[in-house]
């Protein structure tokens, strides 16, 4: 059982790697425009001037 | 058009509240102007491209950014750059546009709390997933010092958790307990508190049973139902308020002699305003120069124009027809007529606020109940046992089965379900309980102008009318812009006439349009201008010299989707009545037309909400659907409230439910979801009662383990969610 030192805070890091990137992703504006993404990654144009705010 | 917008600078998180990144936005707004366009026609993502490069091609902007999601387009320009430059841009790439007032808007895209409530969840559901891990392994049989370090991580888990996620209940619990209320939260909080402090001491004493899990589900699953009501809500908001910024307040102003641009906030009393024939006077004023026709339909219902002349009193909101006028402004800004309606709306408001929504009578049942059964059971078991211990666990263990997990969703999942299904037909819910309030409804009252009616006249017939006069009256109403030459325009030339050859046609502003036509005198216009007696009803003459004058009729045009309204409304039993401010023979006149007995003219706004409280008293539920700014009152004092599109911005902000689209139709359809969501609601409740009365004796009787309290709280929530989708 002693696999569980390493493994416990194995999966709690990962968890919240993941948590941490949703969390940019909420701080960076990224559910603004989620019709208009869906649309634009698909767009042949390169995209000049990405969203900064 | 300079209203500028802060910019949003995150690059980083931390960054955000640095105060020299703020200082540096400032900076960058002064050079920089940011203009928000609403794009409605952008449904595709080569219409983002074409909007993008259109905006871009046109000199002094810097970028375009569309958002497809909310059909808008935002420039950043130098602040010369005109947006009506941009929309005659947009239009010749074949997209409408309109502009947004960017001031209005920007509080929809600071969006902080929306934000907040969201990474509380997410952390709360993070937690929850791994302390439930940590639980099953524990369930499952792991037992001495295994279970107990699974349970001090699970502690480390919860508590940092918890004192982050649960705040908005904490908040609000303290909130109602310091006006010594109880709402909701104060059964949640103490739940809470309860099983954190009862599951830290078991495992400091090596026990068996610790609701670490129960805890964090309960916040998980109360926040999604916090979180889904705030999204119906700010979506709801964020349409609104794009609706009040299409009205860019705007005026031309003479100052110094020369005519300038300003917003309305800007204006002064005493200030020389130029309004152009189609244009809505931004002040209350008195005309100076200038002779017109003003059309005061959303101010007071009546859809005859009326005649302006110098000296006349003019109301903000009134639109002006024919000839330019110069008006000197007498009230400006929260002064103005708006201001007197307010203190109507204030009285009438006060009798919506005794509105008890579903939630809170079921917290006034519940919250005394369970505090009361904990304490029962903590006092019953300490007499039986004298063990704090056990007796605390078991209080614990109550309180977090009764814990309103199920009806905390009840109700957000179920208006969330409906907002969204209404939405689609063009109905913006902006009250939280307008639902509720909307099922109970039996009588509905409707306003006439703008709402039964669109507001534009149509001819009613031209019988006795010779070709040659069709011919010479076509001519001179093509020379006019005034809604009745319109609409006649409209009439003769889908009756293929072509127009008469006449000399020297020429607009007499405020009274009709006059010619020339074979030496003859031609004139088109007011009864007494053309030699007439005026008849009853909206009316326009044509009279050739040395003639009699021919009369045309108009009706004013029944909006789209108004007949089938009234009638489903009927149908369903629900008592229609009609109110308007307009002349009895017009409202009468509609009345028959659209099958209504019960009819009021020549109403004063006072006089609406009066019949309506009076009404209310008789024990009716009454919905008042209405646009002009002499309904605000009647809207705001009926139980609920639907306003068009269209109407007057406070006439928006009086009302519950504001109506998209042009047609009237959905308002039959509103009711039916209405009460069919009222049912839901009540099923909800009714399942989280019976998932209360199965594990509450088992509870009290000290069966339940976490695992029993876990099972409860994701059933009965997973059951309610499921029953509000079965919504139609």
């Amino acid at each position: 059982m002693e696999v569980l030192t390493y493994l416990i805070p194995i999966s709690l890091v990962m968890g919240g790697v993941g948590l941490l990137a949703f969390v940019y992703t909420v701080r960076s504006d990224q559910y603004d425009d989620p019709e208009g993404n869906s649309q634009r990654i698909l767009n042949s144009d390169y995209d000049d001037h990405p969203k900064v705010d | 058009m300079t209203a500028t917008m802060r910019p949003n600078i995150s690059a980083c998180p931390a960054c955000v509240a640095a105060p020299a990144a703020e200082a540096m936005a400032e900076r960058a707004a002064q050079k920089d102007a940011k203009i928000a366009l609403s794009v409605p026609g952008v449904h595709c993502g080569a219409c983002i491209s074409t909007v993008e490069r259109a905006l871009e091609s046109a000199p002094g902007v810097t970028s375009a950014r569309v958002n497809l999601t909310l059909k808008r387009a935002t420039v950043e320009a130098a602040p010369d750059v005109m947006p009506d430059a941009l929309i005659a841009l947009l239009a010749r790439s074949g997209y409408e546009a309109h502009e947004l007032d960017a001031g209005t808007l920007s509080a929809t895209q600071t969006d902080k709390a929306g934000r907040d409530l969201l990474m509380r969840l997410a952390v709360a559901g993070f937690a929850s997933m791994n302390v439930m891990l940590l639980s099953v392994s524990v369930w499952s049989g792991a037992a001495d010092a295994t279970r107990d370090m699974f349970h001090w991580i699970s502690a480390a888990i919860t508590l940092p958790t918890i004192a982050f996620s649960g705040q908005p209940f904490f908040r609000s619990a303290w909130g109602a307990l310091k006006h010594r209320r109880l709402n909701m939260d104060v059964p949640i909080v103490l739940a809470i508190v309860l099983a954190l402090v009862t599951s830290l001491w078991e495992t400091s004493l090596s026990g068996h049973h610790a609701y670490f899990d129960a805890a964090l589900a309960l916040t998980f699953f109360l926040l999604a139902g916090r979180y889904l009501d705030y999204r119906t809500r700010a979506i709801a908001r964020s349409a609104a308020e794009e609706l009040a910024a299409l009205e860019v307040p705007r005026a031309y102003v003479l100052r110094d002699g020369a005519e300038v641009q300003l917003p309305v906030s800007e204006l002064r009393i005493g200030d020389l305003v130029q309004v152009r024939p189609g244009g809505r006077m931004p002040v209350d004023g008195e005309i100076t120069v200038g002779t017109s026709e003003i059309d005061r339909s959303l101010l007071t219902g009546e859809t005859l124009p009326v005649l302006a002349v110098p000296g006349q009193g003019v109301s903000a909101g009134e639109v002006n027809l024919t000839g330019p006028l110069t008006i000197r402004a007498t009230a400006v800004g929260k002064e103005t007529s708006l201001h007197r309606m307010a203190d109507l709306v204030a009285i009438a408001e006060s009798g919506r606020s005794r509105y008890t929504s579903l939630a809170d009578k079921a917290a006034q049942l519940y919250a005394p109940g369970v505090h009361i059964l904990s304490a029962l059971s903590f006092v019953g078991w300490f007499l039986y046992s004298w063990d704090v211990r056990v007796s605390l666990n078991i209080a614990a263990a109550v309180l977090i089965i009764t814990c309103p997990c199920a009806l905390g969703l009840a109700v957000p999942a179920v208006t969330t379900a409906a907002s969204g299904r209404l939405f689609k037909r063009g109905l913006l819910i902006k009250h939280p309980t307008a639902l509720e309030r909307l099922a109970e409804v039996d009588t509905v009252v409707f306003d006439k102008t703008g709402t039964l009616t669109a507001g534009t006249p149509e001819v009613v017939s031209l019988d006795g009318w010779s070709a040659q006069d069709m011919a010479l009256a076509l001519a001179l109403a093509q020379g006019s812009a005034h809604p009745l030459s319109v609409s006649l325009t409209a009439a003769l030339q889908a009756q293929s006439v072509a127009a008469a050859d006449v000399d020297d046609l020429k607009e007499v502003p405020g009274y009709g349009t006059e010619a020339r036509w074979q030496g003859k005198r031609l004139r088109l216009g007011r009864a007494a201008w053309v030699g007439a007696t005026a008849a009853g009803g909206t009316a326009a003459w044509l009279g050739v010299e040395g003639a009699a004058p021919k009369c045309v009729t108009f009706s004013d045009r029944l909006r789209a989707g108004a007949p089938e309204a009234v009638q489903a409304l009927q149908a369903a039993g629900k008592e229609v009545i009609l109110m308007s401010g307009d002349t009895t023979v017009a409202v009468q006149d509609l009345a028959q037309r659209l099958g209504i007995n019960n009819w009021l003219a020549e109403a004063l706004p006072a006089d609406k909400s009066a019949r309506i409280s009076e009404m209310q008293a008789r024990g009716q539920h009454v919905l008042m659907v209405g646009d002009g700014l002499n309904d605000t009152a009647a809207l705001a004092g009926a139980d609920v409230s639907i306003s068009p599109a269209s109407a007057l911005d406070a006439a928006r902000v009086a009302s519950d439910i504001v109506l998209l689209g042009g047609d009237l139709s959905p308002i039959a359809d509103a009711l039916a979801t209405g009460q069919s969501a009222t049912r839901r609601i009540r099923e909800n409740f009714r399942i989280a009662t019976v998932y209360n009365l199965i594990a509450v004796p088992l509870a009290v009787a000290g069966l339940a383990t976490p695992l029993v309290a876990a099972l409860a709280m994701s059933l009965s929530s997973i059951t309610v969610s499921l029953n509000a989708l079965r919504l139609r």
